[in-house]
């Protein structure tokens, strides 16, 4: 008998469970690098912050960031909602429920997404 | 002593509530829970539980003691009761029958979910099939279970999602067979767990560790499942 | 049909142990309507608790073992009262229904070259006793009843069997003609009652211990399947000659199997002497149970036992090093330190004598059918009853049962029965009917408790039974001291059918199911002690002080207890094997 993943966009648990863990490295490199320059600039000013963020490594890198920060939100949100949000728990509303929840999740992601590659590429 | 126990008929009363009842221990003995539970039924035939071997191999009496889940039959008072109080109720997470005893079935499902049985292709050799005393190791702290249900009703996760996480219980019993030198379905039965509900609900907080009565270990056997699910993976 | 649901089925088998759900998968298997009644969860049942392993000669730990070396232990181990035939298609079976057991998953111990671990067990010899100890008993570590028993249901589930979980079996519903036609049985879960219809009923109910006040056997073995024969009139069978475990833990009653003395632990008393070694010179501590434990009670009153009354002595197993123990013995270990409060890897264990196993039960032929006896004292088989495992009395035990011979009974006879049932089933047998007053006697029963408002606990009638049985048909007996105790039986049947039941709820009673329980028990408990009484000889496990010796003149034959007229006749043993030369009584030493 295979459990079906409904809503669930990725291929597997297998593989939820393999992006939550890389994406939590890249979200780890991502902070202990900035923190590791910030403590490092005696001085941040806005000239060198934002040339920190012209250069194309540094996009790509925080472009990634950015991705793993939406995968990593969405698989613990989509788990933390099938835990949750369920007909055990609150009866046959919890489908609408999860479901405007989930929606909910999407949107503030894609706006999160969407709106930091504006800010990037507008560097 | 006094001892509080759980109590729920379905047919007389609305809702659940504690009951107690004055024990006495007899000659300051360390009784087993199972024992006190004998001694209570004695006062009231109407306190219902499950016993059987009264050894802790067969599973029946898994409870929550004290807060805590165990086999009555293996507790002794020593272990668990404070301030001379004796807290009992049915294992948490399932539903209640009747005072003490829950019901299984959806515990059940899960286990017969794993196809916990030998699958092996290849013909019947005309004498036993063979295993290397190492192959065999590898059973060693799977094969044990007893089904009681002390660590499956001791998980969150089992609790939000018991018609779709497998359980501790389940999941050891599916390592067991993954385990077996002997079984060839491997790659079927591991098809059958990667869904992101069969195993990858476990969070690792290993509360099913912490209470299993024979002292197994399922949350190092998922360890093992979700390592030979990504060498299937990769 | 009165005014209960009736289910029908091909094979309903009461009882989810080792032998009814072995019986079950034979069944299933050939695709037969098959139910299984069990009052626990399957994997609940007393073959849990079986430790040591199961005794057959699979050549394997001794490349030339032989079966028919084997089946002279088993022979000689019943004081030459088992039936020949049986014994011989347990022994020559047995390899191939290990072997199956095997192939459905069993996790047996392996030996270095991945054959099954084999272990030396009391009773055992090769060559015909004259080449010393075997090694035959094929083990998982010592949990080997629940590595059987789990192997067992999980083949069951693969094969789609129907199980009644938590229902108990009430009794009988024998028709006019005297053809058993199914049963009454009751849901545990919401005390409905039904009619189960089959045209095989086979009773796989296991031992009944619990008549006992110390005993090894779970509190659920209260003989159910005995009880309900005997209230259709089925005669039973040697129902004197229980077994007296040697090795109970003292105070508890749970059992140290005998693998523990057969990977080289041994007895002592107060003095620390090995004193298995003046009772059996050759097998020691290895001699067959009977003889053990009557060596034990002979220490302890003598006044060598252990402890402040002096009335137990020590199983010592430090010698064999934490490595073996840890290997072999693990749930040996477990359980010592819970019910003995000792860690055996530094100190001897505190064990005694306790109420193990009933060799008696439902007389059956090696098909499992159950036998009556005509006027003449031939066999007559009745229609539609079928026994195995510790209920049935095939026999292959005899006065006494070698250790680890349990296990090999309920496999092979349950699949015996399985076989035999199947082939009588595509034969085209027809169902024979019942009629509602065939019901009346299962569901009178079950009446009269609900409508009692008066009468003594079921607790109570409980306890005082099992001390009766305890003080007068223990380990030796003697003739003026069990008159009395049938005496106190009998005193006692009134109270027992007239128990006052508190609790009428419907929803999972189990105050209800006790009290039914108790009336089996005190069916067993009156057979034990009018065949015991009746059996003035000593053989095997009865042990009588006022006849010590062993009468083949008169008792090499099996006691029938009559339970209509509460009378003992007796019944031949079967002395013709079909393939080796029959064994001759002969004088029994170790």
């Amino acid at each position: 008998m295979q459990v079906s993943s409904v809503t669930n966009f990725g291929r597997s648990g297998l593989s939820d469970w393999l992006i939550q863990r890389v994406s939590a490295v890249i979200l780890l490199l991502y902070i202990v690098c900035h923190s590791a320059i910030i403590l490092n600039t005696p001085e941040m000013t806005y000239a060198l912050w934002r040339d920190l963020f012209a250069g194309t490594t540094m996009r790509i890198f925080s472009l990634l960031t950015l991705l793993a920060l939406c995968a990593h939100a969405w698989i613990g949100m989509w788990t933390v909602a099938t835990d949750y949000l369920t007909t055990r728990m609150m009866g046959s509303k919890a489908t609408l429920v999860r479901l405007v929840f989930l929606i909910g999740c999407l949107a503030v992601l894609a706006v999160y997404f969407i709106w930091g590659v504006i800010i990037l590429w507008s560097v | 002593m006094l001892v509080s126990v759980y109590r729920y008929n379905p047919e007389t009363d609305l809702k659940p509530s504690m009951q107690d009842y004055q024990v006495e221990i007899p000659g300051g003995k360390d009784l087993m829970v199972l024992d006190v539970l004998a001694l209570v039924k004695e006062q009231d035939d109407s306190v219902t539980y499950r016993r059987s071997c009264r050894e802790g191999v067969c599973g029946s009496d898994g409870m929550n003691i004290n807060g805590v889940n165990g086999l009555a039959c293996i507790t002794p008072l020593s272990e668990v009761v404070k301030n001379d109080k004796l807290v009992l109720r049915p294992l948490p997470g399932l539903p209640v029958i009747r005072d003490l005893v829950v019901d299984m079935s959806i515990f059940y499902k899960q286990y017969e979910r794993i196809e916990p049985y030998l699958q092996n292709d290849d013909p019947v050799p005309a004498i036993e099939r063979l295993q290397s005393p190492e192959d065999r190791a590898k059973l060693d702290g799977l094969y044990e279970c007893i089904l009681c249900a002390c660590c499956s009703t001791n998980c969150p996760s089992f609790w939000w999602n018991p018609e779709k996480f497998v359980g501790p219980a389940g999941l050891l019993q599916a390592y067991r067979f993954l385990a077996d030198s002997r079984d060839t379905h491997t790659d079927e039965r591991l098809a059958n767990l990667e869904d992101p509900f069969s195993v990858f609900r476990c969070r690792g907080i290993m509360n099913c560790v912490a209470v299993c009565p024979k002292g197994l270990n399922p949350t190092k056997a998922i360890g093992h499942i979700r390592e030979m699910l990504m060498e299937r993976g990769a | 049909m009165a005014n209960i649901r009736t289910m029908t089925f091909d094979g309903v088998i009461v009882g989810g142990g080792g032998s009814g759900l072995r019986a079950a998968l034979e069944l299933s298997q050939s695709g037969y309507k098959t139910a299984v009644i069990s009052k626990v969860f399957p994997t609940r049942s007393h073959t849990v608790s079986a430790q040591g392993g199961i005794t057959c000669a699979i050549a394997s730990t001794e490349p030339d073992d032989d079966w028919r070396w084997h089946m002279y232990d088993t022979v000689k181990g019943s004081d030459y009262i088992g039936d020949q035939d049986a014994i011989e298609y347990m022994c020559s079976e047995g390899p191939q229904a290990v072997f199956e057991l095997e192939h459905m998953g069993l996790p047996f111990s392996r030996n270095e070259d991945g054959r099954i671990y084999q272990r030396p067990f009391g009773g055992q010899s090769r060559e015909y006793g004259k080449g010393g100890q075997a090694a035959r008993t094929c083990a998982a570590a010592d949990r080997t009843g629940h590595a059987l028993l789990h192997t067992l249901y999980q083949a069951n589930l693969k094969n789609n069997t129907v199980f009644f979980n938590e229902w108990y079996a009430v009794d009988l519903v024998k028709n006019q003609q005297g053809h058993v036609v199914g049963l009454i049985a009751i849901c545990i879960e919401d005390g409905e009652v039904v009619f189960i219809k089959s045209k095989a009923t086979v009773l796989a109910t296991g031992g009944a211990g619990r008549i006992y006040a110390s005993t090894t056997n779970a509190l659920i073995n209260t003989g159910d399947g005995i009880g309900m024969a005997m209230r259709a009139g089925v005669p039973q069978q040697d129902m004197e000659m229980w077994q007296f475990h040697p090795t109970g833990i003292y105070g508890a009653g749970t059992l140290i199997t005998e693998g523990s003395r057969g990977e080289g632990g041994y007895l002592v008393n107060k003095d620390g002497e090995r004193f298995m070694e003046r009772y059996a010179p050759n097998a020691k501590d290895l001699a067959g149970r009977d003889v053990v434990a009557r060596s034990m009670v002979l220490e302890i009153l003598e006044g060598r036992g252990v402890g402040p009354e002096a009335d137990h002595v020590l199983l010592k197993l430090d010698h064999l090093g934490e490595k073996v123990l840890n290997d072999k013995l693990p749930g040996i270990l477990e359980l010592s330190r819970t019910f003995a409060h000792v860690d055996p890897v530094k100190e001897p264990i505190p064990v005694v004598p306790t109420c193990h196993y009933m060799m008696g039960g439902i007389p059956t032929n090696i098909h499992g059918q159950a036998l009556g006896q005509n006027a003449d004292g031939s066999d007559r088989v009745i229609g539609g009853l079928y026994a195995c495992g510790e209920a049935a009395c095939v026999s292959v035990h005899g006065a006494n049962r070698l250790g680890g011979n349990s296990l090999l009974d309920l496999v092979v006879f349950g699949r015996a029965s399985g076989i035999y049932i199947e082939k009588m089933l595509s034969s085209g047998v027809e169902q024979q009917e019942a009629s509602d007053s065939d019901l009346e006697l299962g569901l009178s029963r079950l009446d009269k408790l609900n409508q009692s408002s008066s009468g003594e606990k079921v607790a109570d009638l409980r306890k005082e039974l099992q001390v009766i049985m305890q003080n007068h048909f223990g380990v030796f007996r003697k003739g003026d001291f069990m008159r009395e105790g049938i005496k106190k039986l009998q005193a006692m049947r009134e109270r027992i059918e007239n128990p006052h039941l508190q609790d009428k709820s419907n929803a999972f009673n189990t105050a209800r199911i006790e009290a039914l329980e108790l009336q089996n028990l005190f069916e067993v408990a009156e057979a034990t002690a009018i065949a015991a009484e009746g059996r003035e000889e000593s053989r095997g496990a009865h042990a009588r002080d006022d006849f010590t010796e062993r009468d083949d003149e008169n008792w090499l034959c099996h006691s029938m207890y009559y339970p209509e007229t509460k009378t003992l006749g007796k019944r031949k043993v079967n002395f013709a094997p079909k393939t080796v030369p029959t064994f001759e009584p002969m004088i029994r030493t170790y």
